[in-house]
């Protein structure tokens, strides 16, 4: 297990006082936008300011994630995997048993919400994997709300369950063309679909990326999941946990679990980004691992870009976490070194994706199968008296086919 | 006297607007761009907004979009726009150049490097889309050092207060966008631009753009009755798309247009006095 060499006593720092009220941590976030969206960014801070700390508000979330979402979600000890490899406790939080099947819904219904406060009749998002689109197409259902997701055409052919779903639910997927054709591209299509239409138009990021305060209220509303499973840990074990390991996309899972115990000194964190077919191949999406701090979706972080300064083309077998950039927070986490960053590639994840599946009888999400696939090793290399809790963010229904596709299965 | 000073001062002494073409530099192919940057001046263009390509172009629509494709393509970056721009002033050094894209190449190449680079290359201003003032401190202190005018962008959103804030950071001129959407957008209101940039000259003395929206010659010269300066993009991006493979094409056709948005300009300021 390794252990960061820093100095910084990270129980005395305040951390709800970041980012600042520019938006900034360290470096990185802020509100790098187009002043055409200026003014729509500025009624959205003041409005979450607003609502924030309102007991009305939050009562109201709470309420629907408890009946709506069915949370709490449970913190399952897997034994049998545990045991077979012979090394820490393992401990799932069960973000795949959510109403629709991942974390995403969090966020999504928080956002929801205040759109409703806002007086917004009509919701737009982006989507990768389609989990965050499904929940946002849902909770637009829910809400009697007109929805737009935009998904790259890439990611609309991989990812056809949720594409489905998502027409069930009465959204409409406009897919995207330009660029590589996957989440940045979705991303840029629903800017420009905000810019236009800002007046009756709620965007729903799906990530703890865009420009602030989005990176804020999206870990707000993620945070849920790691304040429910620092409790079920120590009900359950009477301790906090030794590691945390959640995989990065654009972070917002692994922040929601990490949020809530960053000032808890002795729990390692472990964010995994995809290393696709290796870090050194240049085909993978870990700007955390691989790339350097430049300016993309709003914010400052740490990108893949050329040496141009063009974002790169990402590869990973898991479309929630093919993206080149990565939530401004992490940035700073990795920074300050309160946060470890590794990486997973494509094949190690799809073993994970087996392995979970065939031991404990559980099929994650691909992106999952990354912290999974971390979380593996990292057990085997600690001791039975140990235990680290990974983040299960999303049931693996959807990627089924990509999975038999991959092992020549045709379904 | 900045080049972009100079520029506006002798436009306002001859009652005349400006008409400020925008193409994104390298499409179709990097050969073009320096020729067609003269001809257009020669078609009565007073500024040449040149884009500087960026992969994910999240303010603008997608003629524009695929215009940065097309030159990236081409493998353009920075340094190879700024010694577009080089060139262009061996012959030309009177009419400025004003860089127009995204934040991450030139933060990528660093402030300092790409001001001192931009300024010894003959760019006369930069226009960085994704970089409102509250981020650009360190961005504008270093432009000003290298006398790079920095422009930035007002809204028919934009606040009084944030109206301010802009015309304190900008200089040059500021660019009134004269829609909501992205660029190529259609639907142009000149009754409200015009009333916006009232509320924008109470504020501030800096000339004013104004751009989004303008097609041809009836636009143009609608919104020059209002404006000191008129923005095409879109339409001239147009012109290259449709001839791709035949810059001869090209120039006539965006000079034909340039030209005939020159005339109907140049008209309605002579009816003005
Ligand atoms: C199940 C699941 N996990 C993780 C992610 C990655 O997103 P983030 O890093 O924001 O959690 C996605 C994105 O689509 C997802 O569907």
């Amino acid at each position: 297990m390794s252990s960061t060499n820093n100095t910084t006593d990270f129980s005395a720092i305040n951390w709800a006082e970041f980012p600042n009220e520019a938006g900034h941590f360290g470096i990185h976030g802020g509100c790098f936008a187009a002043e055409t969206l200026m003014e729509a960014i500025d009624l959205l801070r003041d409005a979450y300011f607003k609502l924030k700390d309102d007991p009305a508000f939050q009562a109201e979330f709470d309420d629907d994630l408890r009946h709506y979402v069915g949370r709490p979600s449970p913190l399952y000890h897997a034994k049998r995997w545990s045991k077979e490899l012979g090394g820490a406790q393992i401990y799932l939080k069960r973000e795949d048993l959510n109403h629709t099947g991942a974390h995403k819904i969090n966020n999504t219904i928080g956002q929801a919400l205040l759109a409703k406060h806002m007086g917004k009749t009509r919701i737009i998002a982006e989507t990768g994997a389609g989990q965050h689109g499904v929940a946002s197409a849902t909770i637009a259902a829910r809400l009697g709300l007109e929805c737009v997701v935009y998904m790259g055409e890439v990611d609309v052919a991989r990812q056809a369950p949720n594409v489905y779903r998502m027409k069930l639910l009465g959204a409409e997927v406009r897919p995207v063309s330009s660029g590589s054709k996957t989440l940045k591209d979705a991303l840029n299509e629903a800017m420009r679909d905000w810019v236009t239409n800002v007046d009756d138009t709620f965007y729903i990021i799906g990530t703890v990326a865009g420009p602030h305060p989005y990176p804020l209220l999206v870990r707000d509303f993620q945070c849920v999941v790691g304040r429910e499973a620092r409790e079920q840990i120590q009900e359950q074990t009477g301790r906090l946990p030794d590691a945390l390991v959640a995989c990065v996309g654009g972070g917002s899972n692994a922040i929601g679990l990490f949020h809530p115990f960053l000032a808890d000194e002795s729990v390692e964190i472990y964010g995994v980004e995809a290393a696709g077919n290796g870090l050194e191949t240049g085909q993978h999406a870990a700007p955390l691992c691989k790339g350097q701090p430049g300016v993309l979706h709003g914010n400052r972080t740490y990108l893949m870009d050329d040496e141009d300064g063009q974002i790169i083309e990402t590869h990973s077998v898991s479309a929630g976490l093919d993206y080149p950039g990565v939530g401004p927070e992490h940035s700073w986490l990795k920074d300050i070194g309160r946060a470890n960053y590794v990486a997973i590639t494509d094949d190690e994840a799809l073993n994970a994706f087996h392995a979970l599946t065939r031991i404990e009888g559980i099929i994650p999400a691909l992106e999952s199968s990354h912290a999974l696939a971390y979380g593996m090793k990292l057990a085997a290399s600690m001791s039975p008296d140990q235990q680290i809790i990974i983040n299960l963010s999303g049931r693996g229904d959807k990627d089924i086919n990509t999975v038999a596709a991959l092992e020549g299965i045709t379904l | 006297m900045s080049r972009l000073a100079r520029c506006f001062e002798n436009l306002k002494a001859n009652n005349k607007t400006a008409l400020i073409p925008y193409i994104a530099a390298g499409d179709p192919d990097l050969s073009v761009t320096v020729p067609l940057m003269h001809h257009m001046v020669k078609q009565g263009a007073n500024i040449i907004e040149l884009g500087v390509p960026f992969s994910d172009p999240s303010a603008d629509g997608p003629t524009i979009q695929l215009s940065m494709e097309r030159a990236l393509a081409q493998h353009i970056s920075v340094l190879k726009v700024l010694a577009m721009v080089k060139e262009f002033r061996q012959t030309n050094t009177d009419t400025p150049v004003v860089l127009m894209g995204y934040l991450n190449p030139i933060e990528k190449m660093g402030y300092a490097t790409f001001a001192t680079a931009a300024n010894e290359a003959g760019v006369d201003g930069v226009l960085t889309v994704d970089l409102p003032p509250e981020e650009s401190d360190d961005f504008v202190k270093e432009m000003k050092a290298n006398k790079l005018d920095c422009i930035f962008l007002i809204a028919p959103t934009t606040i009084e207060s944030r109206i301010s804030k802009i015309a304190e950071y900008g200089s040059g001129f500021l660019y009134y966008v004269s829609l909501k959407g992205v660029t190529g957008s259609s639907i142009l209101d000149v009754e409200a631009v015009a009333q916006k940039l009232e509320q924008i000259r109470s504020i501030t003395a800096l000339p004013l753009a104004v751009g989004f929206g303008i097609k041809d010659e009836a636009s143009a010269t609608a919104v020059g009755k209002v404006a000191d300066a008129v923005v095409v993009g879109s339409a001239i991006v147009k012109k290259i798309e449709a001839n791709t493979d035949d810059s001869g094409k090209i120039m006539q056709e965006i000079g034909d247009l340039l030209l005939s948005m020159r005339k109907g300009m140049d008209n309605m300021t002579q009816e003005k006095v």
